[in-house]
């Protein structure tokens, strides 16, 4: 059995890993929680090569963990922070195949010799870490874009979906009753499809939700699996995850204004198809970089609200000179950031740090909306779904409830965008028609940067 | 160690894990999502220990395969929060020491 000072260990590496929780909680002590957890996993890594267990591959074991290691580490590097969301939606689900084939094996090695708890956790294992896996690669082909963000809904989509659950869990029963291996094959096929099933009627703009949930559900898998092994350590890491990561899928949930079960069942019921169909060829009135130029140098107060669009573009820096410029000539800025502009909660205030914009110019939604009603000009640039009213007022938009920056207050809006093209959510924008506001059509870095030329000149 | 003491130990953690998080602030949503997923990549050890104990090729493919990704979740998990968090960094260094010039 696994020896004393290596319980001891794996005690140490528990309440690091909760420290590192703890850490991540809190701007100050957040990238010492990462290092803390890093550690922890670290130290329990190696300490399990000295404990004496049986290494009879050392060789695959050694090279699998430098190869996987070289993946994690040079794509968390290498990927732009505009397309982090996906990647961390990526590893989410291969840690949840791990703990599913890890499951896998381990009924290959015990088999019907278990009894009925282990079989019981073992199955549990491989459907949480199944549709974990699968249900986080929908995710990440909606976040790349790859597959449609809009909610999918299939025919008859609900009673597959049900019919898919019961039959996993019949299949779960009957491979607990009696062990046979061709039935975890049909477990894990089922689960797989189950977590398919399950993602695609999700709307783009719930996608980060169902990213905290199936996070949850690896660490609930990854738990189970440590129920399975008889390991301490996996038990404790996995269900610590699992309960802050539900814990937090609902306070994002809740900054998001979306109750939860709308945003996992709300597609079922076919409603969500937006109001894209509205009039495509009503009349915008768009503006040249130097209109957009003299209605901001001539305003008193300007409120900037980033979106992805402005991400992508990377505008961040053009933006920051534009805002510079305004307050060298006494003009009030603020970024307004709406809790989930860009991609997830957060990720806009990561983007705008980097591109070195003042903590203190970013104001989070609750902060500024009451602004918008005394603001000149609101300049909404690569954002569409976090200021459109439809979240308001019509009750069949994806989107509604959700809320948003009251940016249609303001006396006047100007819209930077590359297209008439909806947002992530795929819903139409009233306030793009609305008599107040102006576009600037083009690319966003490319727009600001005109903007700043006319600034200059003014 | 038997069943009891394990269910003892996931209902505590049940507990802590609901605790260490519920007054999270909204702009690190994104990161500790993030360093929660690097943290049950844990299961790497999990996978070390299959693999270590497996024989056949179905057996040992499948647990390679376990290792390999729990090594990217654990591994890609870490590195991708610790440079969410490196965002944040510029800010303190302007109202702290001058060690941001080199930046």
């Amino acid at each position: 059995m696994t020896p004393t000072w290596a319980q001891l260990v794996n005690l140490g590496v528990a309440v690091l890993f909760i420290l590192s929780l703890k850490g991540l909680s809190s701007p100050k002590s957040a990238r010492m929680g990462t290092a803390l957890g890093a550690i922890g996993a670290l130290v329990a890594t190696v300490a399990l090569f000295f404990t004496g267990i049986e290494l009879r591959n050392l060789a695959l074991i050694i090279g699998a963990i430098v190869v996987g290691s070289v993946i994690g580490w040079v794509s968390a590097r290498r990927v732009k922070m505009t397309a982090m969301p996906q990647l961390v939606a990526l590893f989410n689900g291969v840690g949840g195949g791990a703990a599913g084939l890890i499951a896998v094996v381990e009924f290959l090695h015990i088999g019907a010799d278990g009894g009925i708890l282990f079989s019981f956790f073992t199955v549990l294992t491989i459907i949480i870490g199944s549709v974990a896996f699968s249900g986080s690669i929908v995710t990440f082909l909606k976040l790349q874009e790859i597959m449609t963000t809009r909610p999918v809904v299939i025919p008859l989509g609900k009673w597959v979906t049900i019919l898919v659950a019961v039959a996993t869990i019949g299949f779960a029963v009957w491979l607990m009753v009696s062990p046979q291996f061709w039935l975890v094959l049909v477990l894990m096929l089922l689960s797989l499809v189950f977590g398919v099933l399950f993602v695609l009627p999700v709307g783009g703009a719930d996608v980060p939700i169902v990213i905290s949930l199936l996070n949850a559900c690896t660490g609930l898998a990854v738990a189970a699996s440590g129920y399975v092994l008889g390991n301490v350590l996996l038990l404790i890491a996995g269900t610590l995850v699992g309960a802050s990561g539900t814990l937090l899928t609902s306070l994002m949930a809740k900054a998001m204004g979306r109750p939860l079960t709308s945003t996992l069942f709300g597609a079922f019921s076919g409603t969500t198809q937006g109001a894209a169909s509205a009039g495509e060829d009503r009349p915008v009135r768009s503006a040249g970089p130097n209109d957009v130029a003299i209605m901001l140098g001539y305003a008193n107060k300007v409120i900037l609200v980033p979106g992805y669009g402005l991400a992508v573009a990377q505008a961040q820096s053009p933006l920051r000179e534009l805002a510079d410029l305004l307050t060298e000539k006494g003009i009030a800025v603020d970024y307004a950031i709406h809790p989930v502009a860009g991609r997830m909660p957060g990720h806009m205030n990561v983007l705008l740090a980097e591109a070195n914009v003042p903590y203190e110019q970013l104001k989070e939604m609750d902060e500024i909306n009451p602004d918008f009603s005394s603001t000149d000009v609101v300049l909404v640039v690569g954002a569409n779904d976090v200021v459109n009213p439809a979240a308001r007022t019509d009750k069949s938009a994806p989107i509604y409830g959700m809320p948003i920056l009251d940016v249609d207050a303001a006396q006047q809006v100007v819209f930077l965008k590359r297209s008439m093209r909806p947002g992530f959510a795929g819903i139409e924008n009233e306030l793009l028609f609305d008599p107040k506001t102006t576009l600037l059509f083009g690319d966003a870095k490319d727009s600001l940067t005109k903007v700043v030329t006319s600034l200059k000149d003014l | 160690m038997d069943g009891v003491a394990l269910l003892t130990i996931f209902v505590l953690s049940i507990f802590v894990g609901f605790e260490v998080v519920s007054k999270v602030s909204t702009i690190l949503h994104t990161p500790l999502m993030s360093g929660a997923n690097a943290i049950h990549g844990i299961v790497l050890i999990g996978g070390i220990i299959v693999l270590g104990s497996s024989e056949g090729i179905l057996e040992i493919v499948l647990s390679t395969l376990a290792v390999l990704l729990g090594a990217i979740n654990l591994v890609g998990g870490f590195v991708v929060t610790d440079r969410m968090l490196e965002m944040f960094k510029p800010r303190k260094a302007e109202s702290g020491s001058d060690e941001g010039a080199g930046r």
